[in-house]
């Protein structure tokens, strides 16, 4: 099977790729790609629906279209095991290829949690058999996401982890973070923090200020991400460790990472989209969607993490996408879970930051594919010749209207029901297949 | 009549609409003084009282009130209802609408939940504590006490002392009183007083003596024991010491300043027996008053739907 994909633009920042041309693929591996200018004998002309000269080749006309390398988001809960009535990894991986993602990474917070070489195989064996896109499983640092002993980091790795982290809650012991950060030098994996100082953030529910005065509702200052970030930072530089840090909210924090960069400490950094482009503001009136931790924050915070994705500080964009069932959002405030169903928005929000002359299309695909590929030394978020063919065609002038009913992520929580957005994946190539919609 | 379905906060009000209550209100409460002390107005409807928190005298109260305008009341408490077998906030206000209630008066533990039932719920959703966000009928009965006494709210200097933080009491007054053009300051620990709250307007005082003066007003607030123990302050002890208000310091406000308490008191810690029972005293007032505040607020919302 032979699929071309002729006269798109190509962003591929691996190989300084910017320019219309054509890609062919073949056995699921890219074959060829090949700019308009180069020169060299022309692409085999295909016939569509593998009649004619060239059977079993597809031509795909991707003219006055954006062929992109297949996104890799280094943040997903898929929340199987355990939690299959918010999302399952066929659904969610299907919410992924439908919004560009070909390879995503899934938080180890499942029942049981992901802290065992036999919770990674499942997770991996599930993928394989029904998985849309690749999934790597990114394992717990500690035993039970408890933060008391470290897990079983190099057996997790030989069943196929790529990363650590006890994402939504933080390793609160300083001793045991130092010792994670120590012992993953090992086997040269990130440790993935959730920064958020628990003791100070208890009972908190939305951002600390003047609105949750006036809701009512229990804040959570921006210092509880801030002193875990600096703690974290502090702990990379004693221990030559690899940290990255999930899901930034807050000015504080892009600050501290950019000092920390500048010193050399190896530190990365990912925020998601709801954090560039909607303030706590999306809270009024009880809005439990807009429930998310960390909480949406301030214009100023967002100003700011704008900044640091344009100056490199900020290396991911990741979703963090956090479905869940809509009774469990549909209570009170205070009890709804955090979390926010992003996988099918997440390009279209980010593509905003290019519309808005803040990050070149080539530095979003960085951020979107090459760069988390990067962190996590895995062989995705490429169209180098040999690379597994995940690609996504992206219209850029195409508009849809979010409406969560028509999510195919089982989580239909996202607080930007209604908004109309610019630009939206038509096309993905994952596994070897073509989605189209 | 109200031009809303509900009742949620005094935020959403008017300044029209605070005045359009306090003086149906004075026209209930000259029904409560006469010998037969009920009126057919709300005849046929059903109110019910669903408090997912304890309280004694905010339920009697509504519960009178609706009484008193003829309507069927029925209580609706946590520890008798199918919310101990893990039935959802949704399905039970769903449920006891299904059994005809027009009004649901709702006391829940979080903020935002009597907003989200008034968007689920045709009844009229009156919030009577939500959280630490609103107690609106308890901040209308306490308008309506200071006019009553001082012929005014306008300009006069209210003193609101204690825990601020915590108090849906003192989020609705706040939203109230300046709303009507009182200048409102708040007395006590930085602990317990947001500081973002001075970005409407109103002064902080951690100082009780310099915080009391030339006030006409004085609101003194409970003190939840569960504070104690938690960093909010030492002991009640200490805030007593340093924010409970007794007569020596009644005395640096005006010499006609009234006293208010939302209750329950806790007598010695917050407020003194001398001051709680004095003249200046208008605690009980409040609970009078607090009747035919919350019987113009129902006929009021009645209003809009027929």
């Amino acid at each position: 099977m032979r699929i071309l994909i002729k006269n798109g633009h190509i962003i591929d920042p691996s190989q300084g790729v910017d320019g219309v041309g054509d890609v062919l693929i073949q056995n699921g591996k890219i074959k060829e790609i090949k700019r308009k200018k180069s020169g060299g004998p022309p692409f085999p002309k295909g016939e569509g629906k593998g009649r004619g000269k060239n059977p079993g080749l597809r031509t795909i006309d991707a003219s006055g279209l954006y062929v992109l390398p297949g996104l890799v988001d280094m943040h997903v809960h898929l929340r199987e095991p355990g939690f299959e009535y918010k999302e399952t990894i066929k659904t969610g991986t299907m919410a992924a290829v439908k919004g560009g993602f070909t390879t995503v990474c899934c938080m180890p917070n499942t029942y049981p949690v992901n802290d065992n070489a036999s919770v990674t195989e499942f997770i991996i064996r599930k993928a394989a058999q029904e998985g849309f896109c690749t999934v790597f499983p990114i394992g717990a640092v500690t035993k039970g996401q408890k933060g008391e002993e470290l897990a079983e980091i190099g057996t997790m790795i030989n069943e196929g982890c790529i990363a650590f982290s006890d994402d939504g809650q933080p390793v609160m012991n300083s001793l045991i973070m130092r010792r994670a950060l120590e012992y993953s030098k090992t086997f040269d994996v990130p440790i993935i923090s959730h920064c958020e100082d628990l003791t100070l953030s208890e009972g908190g529910v939305m951002n600390e200020g003047l609105l949750s005065v006036t809701l009512g509702l229990t804040g959570i200052p921006a210092e509880v991400e801030t002193i875990m970030v600096y703690r974290d930072i502090s702990l990379t530089a004693l221990t030559g460790g690899r940290l990255h840090i999930a899901h930034v909210s807050t000015e504080g924090s892009v600050n501290l990472i950019r000092d920390a960069k500048k010193k050399g400490i190896n530190v990365t950094a990912e925020t998601c989209p709801h954090y560039f482009s909607i303030t706590e503001d999306a809270v009024k009136g009880y809005n439990s969607n807009a429930k998310v931790n960390p909480p949406l924050r301030t214009v100023r915070d967002i100003e700011a993490i704008k900044e640091g994705l344009r100056d490199g500080t900020i290396d991911v964009i990741s979703t963090d996408h956090a479905p869940h069932h809509v009774d469990e959002k549909l209570r009170e405030f205070d009890m709804a879970p955090f979390g926010i169903s992003g996988l099918e928005t997440a390009l279209s929000l980010s593509l905003k930051l290019v519309q808005q002359g803040i990050l070149s299309l080539n530095h979003l695909v960085k951020k979107m594919a090459l760069n988390p590929a990067g962190i996590l030394q895995i062989d995705k978020g490429t169209l180098k010749v040999g690379a597994d063919a995940d690609m996504v065609i992206v219209d850029q002038n195409k508009e849809f209207k979010v409406e969560a009913e028509r999510f195919v992520s089982k989580g239909k929580n996202t607080p930007f029901e209604g908004w109309v957005l610019r630009g939206m994946p038509t096309l993905t190539i994952s596994k070897g297949r073509v989605y189209e919609w | 009549m109200l031009n809303r379905k509900d009742l949620l906060g005094i935020k959403e009000l008017s300044v029209e609409e605070i005045n359009l209550i306090l003086d149906t209100a004075a026209g209930f409460k000259d029904v409560l003084g006469r010998d037969i002390k009920k009126v057919p107005t709300l005849r046929g409807r059903t109110a019910v009282n669903l408090f997912f928190e304890p309280s004694t005298r905010t339920r009697t109260s509504f519960e009178l009130a609706a009484k008193r305008l003829s309507t069927d009341v029925i209580n609706f408490s946590v520890p008798t209802s199918s919310v101990v077998k893990g039935e959802s906030l949704i399905d039970t206000a769903l449920t006891v609408q299904a059994l005809g209630a027009d009004f649901i008066i709702i006391r829940h533990s979080s903020s935002g939940v009597p907003h989200l039932l008034a968007k689920k719920l045709m009844a009229s959703v009156i919030n009577a504590g939500d959280g630490t966000n609103e107690h609106p009928t308890q901040a209308l009965l306490d308008a309506f006490t200071i006019r009553e006494k001082k012929g005014k709210i306008k300009g006069l200097k209210i003193a609101i002392v204690g825990d601020i933080t915590h108090s849906r009491v003192a989020k609705s007054n706040i939203y109230c009183l300046k709303k009507l053009g009182a200048k409102v300051r708040l007395i006590g620990p930085p602990t317990l007083i947001p500081n973002e709250i001075k970005g409407m307007g109103i002064d902080i005082f951690h100082d009780m003596e310099a915080g009391l003066k030339d006030v006409d007003v004085l609101m003194t607030l409970r003190i939840q024991m569960e504070r104690q123990g938690k960093g909010f302050f030492p002991s009640t002890e200490e805030y007593s010491r340093n924010w409970g208000l007794t007569s020596e310091r009644l005395s640096l406000a005006k010499d006609d300043a009234v006293v208010m308490h939302p209750g329950p008191m806790n007598r010695g810690i917050e407020i003194t027996s001398e001051v709680a029972d004095g003249p200046n005293s208008l605690i009980l007032d409040q609970v009078t008053n607090g009747l035919a505040v919350r019987m113009a607020v129902m006929y009021l919302l009645e209003g809009v739907k027929r």
